[in-house]
């Protein structure tokens, strides 16, 4: 085998790793442009995944599984979502112990799943299509979740920039004085942007309970929730630039394998770290735009609002 | 038994969870003795930690009336294990296992404030007058493997999911690739690590990587079943590790190497009870039970099956050695020569791959 023949599983690899990324930044996108930070990404994700992992071996349908993890994520979302917005905890300090609790409780709830093998969801497959070289693979034999999350991509940015709801909670997030005294429903709005972060969150850690690596385990999605934090900020809160962000993360994390596979003589620590270095110097290059900072993130990003004061 | 489950991030309270499950089972037995275990990971793992627990299961089964054990779960290796093993020694425990390579240095601290109190610590290599070490030969196991793996790849890559490489790794990846090309001198084994011990998603990308770059047959150092999972997907075959993970794969799975405890908790138990107790280092192989092989997959053919049956019946008789010599590193020096075996010090202290391993050990 050549080595350029490994391009199509690389790239169809990278494409899985990328999802439960692109899942939980995407809905940690839509929390952040209302002007609320939730820090609590991992453990949300950890609930989501023994939710719907307890559900399908319970029932069968991997549908009902999702839908509970979404459900099962904003739930523990909505947590968060009270202590910080009617009751004005500091979101920083919410947001960790969030995680801290997510870790917690999926563990408790995951007690007697651990150890019971699931199915993957089946993979698309278009005769034709799938079997072409290079990118038959990638785009036309994955399984429907990630479809699902690019999906997500152009929903997410509609939304957003082209509807009115939209408007009003990127005005939310930018000025909250402001869109209260033009007679917003400030906190409903942020509550609701939670809620959504926080069923993303659930899917994406479902994913990787349910179709990447069918099974329970503790910690399962080991730092993916802070991953998914960083590439918030990493695209300038702009939905397409959040899924670039995921590919190049999980392209590079399914590229450092291959390169070890292949007895290229790089030291294995150095590579296991790359995506992470990858993910700080974006960062650093972006900051040193003061400008694009300052016009994309939400200006009222963790400050608490109250709309008595 | 009292079980406390916490994630890592909490384990700041182990000490005072601890100290409340030793409470309550003092009320009810006074004069049996007490047993503490420590586990790096979860119980429920169905790998390491697990495997432990048996042994403590066993121990309550074999001489529950005349003791009483505790364990603790998901003790990092670090501050908070020499907190935990202080609890332990510090509410009555005479006997404490602590089961995990990072817990050492905590062990012992603890050990010299305790004299009354006797350690095991597993895998280590420090003692004390009261810290005996115990761990198993397992790369004897992956000799067996090694041979089954050699039988049956069509494709001559194998692929092998490390952890981190340090001795013990790396020493059975050369033990496996030795038995292999003796079966198959054809096959080269491509090692990736992964820099974990327990990481479901990155252990399943490795698979795949290693899959994807012809490997037919994955073998694991690594303690989750992600890389069975994956292989059995791909319908290719996979070697399980630390306990028997069949049911993740069962067309897949050929085997697995799978550390027993059971025996030699008992009878340190009984040492301790009898008054027989030393400090002593045991390294046990498949000879004691300690190292075991999971039933082997069906599909395997019985000639193979009694193949690796013949090695595994040689190592316990002596005549074999997972390192017999001549064994050349991969430049093809004899580092082992003919007629000799490698010693226990160059086992533990193995950090350079034999002829047949791709790539090279990473520094």
């Amino acid at each position: 085998m050549t080595d350029l023949a490994l391009i199509g599983p690389i790239l169809a690899a990278m494409f899985a790793a990328a999802t439960p990324l692109l899942f939980a930044a995407l809905g940690e996108l839509v929390v952040e442009k209302s002007g609320v930070l939730n820090l609590g990404v991992e453990g949300m994700m950890l609930v989501g995944a023994v939710c719907g992992f307890a559900v399908t071996v319970q029932t069968g349908s991997a549908t009902t599984g999702f839908l509970v993890a979404a459900l099962a994520g904003a739930a523990t979302a909505s947590l968060f979502a009270v202590l910080t917005l009617f009751l004005l905890a500091n979101q920083v300090a919410t947001g960790l112990a969030l995680t801290l609790f997510g870790v917690g409780l999926s563990a408790l709830i995951g007690q007697g799943f651990v150890g019971i093998p699931l199915d993957g969801l089946p993979k698309l497959y278009i005769p034709g299509l799938t079997d072409l070289p290079v990118v038959g693979q990638a785009v036309f034999g994955q399984d429907v979740m990630v479809y699902l999350a690019v999906a997500a991509v152009p929903l997410v940015h509609l939304f957003l920039y082209r509807t009115r709801v939209g408007l009003v909670l990127r005005a939310v997030g930018e000025n909250h004085t402001a869109a209260h005294a033009l007679g917003y429903k400030v906190l409903r709005i942020r509550f609701l942007a939670v809620l959504f972060g926080g069923a993303m969150a659930g899917l994406g850690g479902a994913f990787l309970s349910m179709d990447y690596t069918p099974m329970w385990a503790e910690n399962m999605t080991s730092g993916r929730g802070w991953i998914a934090l960083a590439l918030v900020v990493f695209a300038t809160w702009k939905p397409a630039r959040a899924m670039l962000g995921a590919w190049l993360f999980g392209g590079v994390t399914i590229l450092q394998l291959h390169v070890q596979g292949l007895g290229i003589d790089v030291p294995s620590q150095l590579l296991s770290m790359l995506p992470y270095l990858a993910t700080v110097l974006v960062l650093v290059l972006i900051s040193r735009d003061v400008a694009r900072i300052r016009l994309n993130a939400p200006a009222c990003l963790g400050k608490l609002f109250h709309p008595d004061a | 038994m009292n079980r406390r489950t916490m994630g890592k991030a909490v384990l700041g309270l182990a000490g005072a969870a601890v100290a409340l499950s030793v409470g309550m089972g003092s009320a009810f037995a006074q004069e049996k003795l007490k047993v503490g275990f420590v586990y790096v990971g979860p119980v429920s793992d169905h790998g390491y930690s697990y495997q432990h627990d048996q042994g403590r299961l066993a121990v309550e089964k074999a001489l529950g009336d005349k003791v009483t054990t505790t364990f603790v779960e998901n003790v990092p290796e670090g501050a908070d294990a020499e907190r935990v093993i202080e609890q332990l020694a510090a509410s009555g425990h005479k006997l404490i296992f602590t089961t995990s390579f990072g817990f050492m240095n905590p062990t012992l601290k603890v050990a010299k404030r305790h004299p009354d109190v006797k350690f095991e610590h597993a895998t280590g290599y420090k003692r004390a007058e009261n810290v005996a070490t115990y761990s198993g030969r397992f790369y004897e196991a992956r000799t067996v493997v090694g041979a089954i793996a050699g039988k049956m790849t069509k494709s001559n890559i194998i692929g092998y999911i490390g952890s981190y490489p340090i001795p013990e790794v790396v020493g059975g990846i050369n033990a496996f690739t030795i038995a292999l090309r003796e079966q198959n001198p054809k096959a080269e084994v491509r090692v990736v690590w992964v820099n974990s011990w327990y990481d479901p998603g990155k252990e399943a990308e490795a698979a795949k990587a290693l899959i994807d770059q012809g490997a037919d047959v994955i073998v694991q150092h690594t303690d989750s079943p992600a890389p069975i999972q994956t292989a059995q997907e791909r319908g290719l075959w996979s070697v399980g590790q630390s306990s028997d993970m069949t049911r993740f794969g069962p067309k897949s799975h050929l085997t697995a190497i799978v550390e027993d405890w059971n025996g030699y908790y008992v009878d340190r138990v009984k040492a301790v009870l009898d008054g027989t107790w030393k400090p002593i280092d045991t390294w046990g192989g498949i000879k004691t039970g300690m190292v075991e092989l999971a039933p082997y997959n069906p599909a395997i053919p019985a000639d193979v099956v009694k193949l690796a049956d013949q090695i595994k019946a040689d190592i316990v008789s002596g005549k074999r050695h997972s390192f017999q010599g001549p064994v050349k590193d991969q430049s093809g020096k004899v580092v082992i020569p003919e007629g000799k075996h490698a010693t226990d010090e160059q086992i533990l202290k193995m950090d350079w791959y034999v002829e047949g391993v791709q790539g090279k050990v990473p520094k």
